[in-house]
């Protein structure tokens, strides 16, 4: 059962990604499509934050103490801090706030 | 007016700061899965799938007792987003359909931002270079949480389900330089908020992504 999800999800990744360059071949963009093009990543990545920030363990909504690691996070990104501090940052507020709670 | 182009090779270098994060997150992703999935597929699946979203998604699904299908589906929907970023980064890669369909393959979320030069064109080097980089950090670090598995613990009493939405804040901030990006950002916001009350995981993020089509007004 392990290995069809791996085999499946492995084959419908490539796809997704191949999805691009097959519906659009070599075809150049036209400006409006440029601009929507430039906005995907702000837009994708405002719904990874907010996904991976309060997403509950089965579905629904979970507000806990990774909250209080991305706001420390947000201090260290603030404070100009090179991408690895932002990380530990985040781990190290998030674990002493469960290790409090 | 064809813009410089880093090579693959240089474009190695900018995916360095990402090797340790996503190495962290591979160790987690290890740990998890070793109980469920044994020694040597948490492995295969980080080699064959490369994608923390969605390998996540179908493990806490099999953890919860779930299905394969059930698995097999919050994978897809949290991976639905490689569309609308493919769609994006297509114009972007070279050569024919086939050659820009393999090359799309290295399409990534942090790579995909790293490689973003902000006016609808992204930089195929650092994009393919860093997607390297941070492959081999979250292989290696699925196969480090696999052998230390036990010794670690729960990865969650270290905080490290934090380094997700903080390395993505991180980019966010570093990509939402104008105003309409912020703009674009706070529309995806409400809308992966209000779906995520009811809809499966992976649904609130794609149609976040719809947010981008704010671009089709001047």
């Amino acid at each position: 059962m392990i290995w069809a999800v791996i085999a499946v999800l492995s084959v419908a990744n490539a796809a997704l990604k191949a999805s691009g360059p097959l519906a659009l071949g070599g075809r150049e963009p036209s400006e409006r499509a440029l601009r929507v093009i430039s906005l995907v990543a702000p837009a994708v990545l405002t719904g990874l934050v907010v996904y991976e920030a309060v997403a509950g363990r089965d579905s629904g909504l979970a507000f806990d103490e990774r909250l209080v690691g991305l706001g420390a996070a947000g201090v260290a990104i603030a404070a100009r801090a090179p991408m690895w501090i932002v990380i530990i940052v985040a781990a190290a507020t998030t674990a002493a706030a469960r290790a409090l709670t | 007016m064809r813009v410089t182009e880093t090579r693959i090779r240089d474009g190695l270098r900018h995916g360095i700061p990402l090797f340790v994060p996503t190495a962290a997150l591979g160790v987690s992703f290890g740990v998890l899965a070793k109980p469920l999935m044994g020694p040597v597929a948490p492995v295969v699946m980080s080699v064959v799938v490369f994608s923390g979203g969605a390998q996540f998604a179908a493990l806490s699904v099999l953890q919860a007792a779930g299905t394969a299908g059930a698995a097999i589906i919050a994978g897809l929907l949290m991976n639905a987003r490689w569309v609308p970023m493919s769609l994006a980064a297509t114009p972007s890669l070279r050569g024919g359909r086939a050659r820009r369909a393999a090359e799309a393959q290295g399409i990534v979320d942090a790579p995909f931002v790293l490689a973003d030069r902000g006016d609808g064109t992204f930089d195929r080097g650092v994009m393919l270079g860093a997607t390297l980089v941070q492959g081999a950090g979250w292989v290696s670090g699925t196969l480090a949480g696999v052998l230390v598995g036990n010794a670690l613990g729960d990865p969650s009493k270290l905080g490290l389900d934090a380094i997700f939405p903080a390395f993505y804040l991180l980019l966010l901030v570093e990509e939402a330089r104008t105003r309409r990006a912020r703009a674009v950002a706070a529309v995806a916001a409400v809308i992966a908020l209000s779906l995520m009350t009811f809809a499966p995981p992976g649904v609130p993020v794609i149609a976040a992504s719809a947010a981008a089509l704010l671009g089709l007004r001047r």
